[in-house]
């Protein structure tokens, strides 16, 4: 099916180009073959250029028309809501400049198309423009550098105010682990040559180390709601990187060394699947899936929203499914969840 | 300075003079004329051009109709494509030679070496490059570094998939992906070969245009594309070494257990016996030469659309100081600003707002010159050739692309959009697209001078129309699917119900692609055809100032056949006028450098 609609549109576009030429070559009303531009090129193509500033203009509303929704659910942690506004208003400069910039070249181009007999503007120079036009954006930017760096330094600063619990996102090829601290909330140490597969200790911790018989660790991420979490990230083999879109949050695991983010989960997984714009995307997604149930095509159980992490750094073959489920409960809900889980003294075999 | 080079290069013309007898050999192949080189680089370039833009279908398709059974992947790519559905791991490496050719063989080598060898010794008033044979050096040594790229396809493990940054330990190790094997090796070596081509051709172009500018060219007078070439070619010497030495490092740890990038590994139940390198260290390698390749790349197609906007424009460019002022600015800033590709790698966070400060600032330089470029447009009497509509293309494509590197650029919303189809889209239009068009005008507009004929118009136009049409149409939706959260180099994104009702964003995009292929097909037949059936061209047939259309059309050694000709004032005296409001010249609206100013005429320039 979809091969016949490929062919089917470059059998199209092959109709339109030759169509197009046949325009062009019509629109020569005198034979002239020196392959300059003549006035009916100039006349044509000015006009194709105010056609084409209208097509950057149809493109964008269609974009955002189609598309605004498909983008992510409202931020769901304490830092995303500056981030988003952050965004927004980066996004609103840009598109005040973007359709000034983009009416005033093509207009221009439209407007000034070259006609026998015109004569151009000698105009080399003008200082008050140049210098207007350096003012602006050194302004504009300033604003955004000050708000950004405001925000950056806010969401960077990972310290042990407010009671974070520490959890440690450990990568390899091609699935990740998380590690909570325990008890103590104190992650023990570890190292990759300290791994003993054989013996349980599949990420490397010292079990001479105190702090790390009462870690805990687990395929699936759970986080109580409104308790900030401070992320230790760690990689065993090549790069990864752990993303989490819904939370606004992103760091690389690198080999060698211990990469941190921090933020505080602000909804519920149960809560956030109530929002609207998710139940609509829940829907919109459903839909698809039960179509392709229809013709017995993989993927298509039903989905339910979970929040989740992702890896974003090319890692291997298995790159586009590297995943974990990320639940964010209550904290009564959590202290259950913990309660069931195994401590790494329980579970490592030891000698 | 300029007057010694002048009686310099006339004593080197002489002695040229008896010893002209070339055989095929020394006028095709190993050629030492600068003209001759720009043509192998520029058909080098589009072959590779070729290669590179054909594997971006294929991963367009599988993009978009994912595990999708294709005959022709089938017949390209062979076992790769078992029963016609693409292979996770050629995917990947299908993602890294696109984008290895397209910058570095199609954008770096095709265009910067095509036009700075075609135009610096013709636009300055120079018999040729300051060194001939290092010139020839320079493409032989391309050549070989094209061919080791390609051959490199074709080795059992398949060719390198690390991505094009080819990030240790990933390329580091054979055991985390095949491509990291033989395949590595040879794109490290290729790309070590490159660098030494892309230094020597850098270094001859310095000092050609320092040294060989004829009588008259003082450095105010220089056309805007050899100020471009010229700034490209200063930050290449100062970064493409220290790519080098990333590579040299990388090549290190993965044959000789060096651990420069490397630490604390465990693959495949064995712990590696690397300790105390670091991957970030890589990053900075990389990046510093990485994000000035961006400039690189861009500079000499912005120097190209100064030049072809304003002779079609029948205008002065609009601020030429400070259009100069602006690629030596974002020259300067372009090499403090790679930490910006880093902000969430684990670098510290304080670095990130040094980059995020540096960043933001290369956007006041690049207003500039995008503002300059609209107001040359303005009140001019613009002669709307294929190469003009390709400049005016390549400003809008600047414009959008730029803006939204406000949003990567700011360390705090980069953290979310940070490898995502956002970044695909906007460096593919502000600096692929964008170069890419540069390429293109320059083409189009001094073909005329490579080859002595004319491209067909109309095939131009078709072109250009259908091209821009679909750039947009590829890379404006793509900004959604970045900011829906879709990571890049995932090979199908199937495995994420989230991402379910992207497909069909996805499927539009890939159309576009294969529609502006197409169109590129039209080029690349009207490019060939043109060479062999174009109309004859003459001199000077877009009526520019500049000095390479003094030169006759047929090519001879040395350029000019008698004297060099003497340059009496900058290169952009369109439509001047005198107190009356006659041209300078009766009934011709362009005055050539090589005319001197009038007793009365106003010398409002240089």
């Amino acid at each position: 099916m979809t091969a016949f609609l490929t062919i089917g549109v470059l059998v199209l576009v092959a109709i339109a180009i030759w169509q197009m030429t046949k325009i062009f070559e019509l629109s020569q009303i005198k034979k002239d073959a020196s392959q300059i531009a003549n006035d009916n090129d100039n006349k044509y193509n000015g006009y194709l250029m105010f056609a084409f500033l209208v097509f950057i203009y149809g493109i964008t509303i269609f974009s955002f028309y189609k598309y605004t929704k498909i983008l992510l659910p409202k931020a769901a942690s304490a830092h995303g809501a500056d981030y988003d506004n952050l965004m927004l208003v980066s996004f609103i400069i840009i598109f005040i400049v973007q359709t000034i910039t983009q009416a005033l070249l093509h207009y221009f181009a439209y407007k000034y198309r070259g006609r026998k007999g015109q004569k151009a503007l000698y105009y080399a120079d003008n200082n008050k423009l140049e210098i207007i036009w350096t003012m602006i954006p050194v302004v504009v930017l300033a604003g955004l550098i000050l708000w950004g760096l405001y925000s950056w330094v806010n969401i960077m600063d990972i310290n042990d105010q407010d009671d974070p619990i520490v959890v440690e996102l450990y990568a390899q090829q091609f699935n990740w682990t998380a590690r909570y601290a325990g008890e103590d909330n104190v992650l023990g140490e570890a190292n990759v040559r300290l791994i003993d597969i054989d013996n349980i200790n599949v990420l490397g911790l010292d079990t001479s180390d105190s702090y790390a018989s009462d870690d805990v660790i687990v395929k699936e991420l759970h986080l109580p709601v409104g308790r900030k979490v401070n992320f230790k990230m760690r990689s065993q083999d090549v790069l990864h990187s752990a993303y989490m879109p819904h939370f606004r949050a992103q760091m690389n695991c690198v080999p060698g060394m211990i990469t941190q983010f921090s933020y505080t989960p602000i909804y519920t997984t149960e809560q956030m699947r109530q929002d609207p714009d998710v139940i609509d995307k829940v829907k919109r997604t459903n839909t698809i899936r039960a179509e392709r149930a229809q013709i017995g095509a993989p993927n298509s159980d039903p989905w339910e929203f979970d929040y989740i992490l992702l890896c974003n750094k090319i890692c291997g073959k298995s790159h586009y499914n590297m995943q974990m489920k990320i639940i964010v409960e209550t904290q009564e809900e959590y202290d259950a969840w913990m309660a069931e889980q195994k401590t790494f003294a329980q579970t490592v075999v030891t000698n | 300075m300029s007057a010694n080079a002048h009686a310099h290069s006339e004593d080197h013309h002489e002695d040229h003079g008896h010893h002209h007898k070339e055989t095929f050999v020394t006028k095709y192949i190993f050629s030492q004329d600068h003209k001759m080189i720009a043509k192998q680089y520029l058909i080098t370039g589009l072959i590779m051009g070729f290669i590179g833009i054909a594997m971006s279908l294929l991963f367009r398709m599988q993009i978009a109709w994912p595990g999708q059974s294709f005959p022709i992947f089938e017949a390209l790519l062979g076992k790769w494509a078992p029963d016609g559905v693409m292979d996770a791991d050629i995917y990947l490496a299908l993602v890294t030679i696109h984008g290895t050719i397209m910058v570095f063989f199609v954008l770096t080598a095709g265009l910067s070496g095509t036009f700075s060898n075609l135009l610096i010794p013709l636009q300055i008033g120079a018999r040729d490059m300051a060194s001939g044979f290092l010139n020839m050096v320079s493409y032989w040594l391309f050549f070989t570094s094209s061919i080791i790229m390609v051959f490199s396809l074709f080795v059992e493990a398949g060719p390198a998939a690390a991505g094009w940054t080819v990030y240790p330990p990933l390329s580091a190790l054979p055991m985390a992906q095949p491509g990291s094997g033989m395949g590595m090796t040879l794109w490290l070596v290729s790309m070590a070969i490159f660098i030494a081509s892309s230094l020597l051709g850098s270094l001859n172009y310095i000092v050609t245009v320092i040294n060989l500018r004829t009588k008259g060219m003082s450095m105010t007078r220089l056309p805007l594309t050899i100020w471009a070439f010229f700034v490209t070619a200063i930050i290449g010497v100062i970064s493409f070494p220290v790519l080098f030495s990333a590579a040299l490092l990388l090549i290190m740890d993965r044959s000789f257990g060096t651990s420069f990038f490397l630490s604390d590994i465990f693959i495949q139940g064995e712990v590696l016996h690397y300790q105390g390198g670091s991957p970030v260290l890589y990053e900075h390698l990389f990046w510093f030469l990485g994000h000035p390749e961006v400039y690189i790349v861009l500079l000499p197609a912005l120097g190209i659309t100064s030049e072809v906007m304003s002779t079609n424009a029948r205008k002065p460019i609009f601020g030429y100081r400070a259009m100069v002022t602006s690629i030596i600015a974002i020259a300067f800033l372009s090499t403090i600003v790679w930490g910006h590709h880093m902000f969430i790698s684990g670098m510290n966070p304080f670095l990130g707002s040094v980059f995020t400060f540096t960043t933001l600032l290369i956007a006041i330089p690049s207003a500039v010159k995008a503002f300059n470029y609209i107001t040359t447009l303005w009140k001019g009497n613009l002669q709307l050739n294929p190469a003009m509509l390709f400049s005016i293309g390549l400003v809008s494509t600047f414009i959008t692309g730029g803006l939204t590197g406000i949003i990567l650029g700011d360390s705090t919303l980069d953290i979310n959009v940070h490898d995502t189809y956002f970044v695909v889209a906007h460096f593919h239009l502000v600096m692929g697209i964008s170069a890419l068009y540069g390429l293109f005008a320059g083409v189009y507009h001094w073909f005329p001078k490579m080859f002595g004929r004319m491209m067909n118009k109309n095939l131009g136009y078709v072109h250009f129309w259908v091209t821009a049409v679909g750039a947009y149409g590829v890379f404006f939706p793509m900004h959604f699917v970045g900011m829906a959260g879709v990571p890049r180099r995932y090979y199908e994104n199937t495995a994420f119900p989230m991402f379910d009702e992207l497909t069909n964003v996805q499927v539009l995009i890939t159309v576009f692609a294969i529609i502006s292929a197409g169109a590129q097909l039209v080029f690349v037949y009207n490019f060939i055809s043109s060479i062999f059936y174009g109309k004859k061209a003459v001199q000077n047939p877009w009526k520019s100032n500049t000095l390479e259309w003094t030169a006759p059309v047929a090519h001879i050694h040395g350029n000019w056949p008698g004297a060099i000709p003497e340059v009496h004032r900058w290169p952009y005296d369109y439509s001047k006028t005198d107190k009356e409001g006659n041209y300078v010249i009766p009934e011709q609206d362009f005055v050539p450098q090589t005319v001197p100013m009038g007793p009365d005429e106003e010398q409002l320039h240089h």
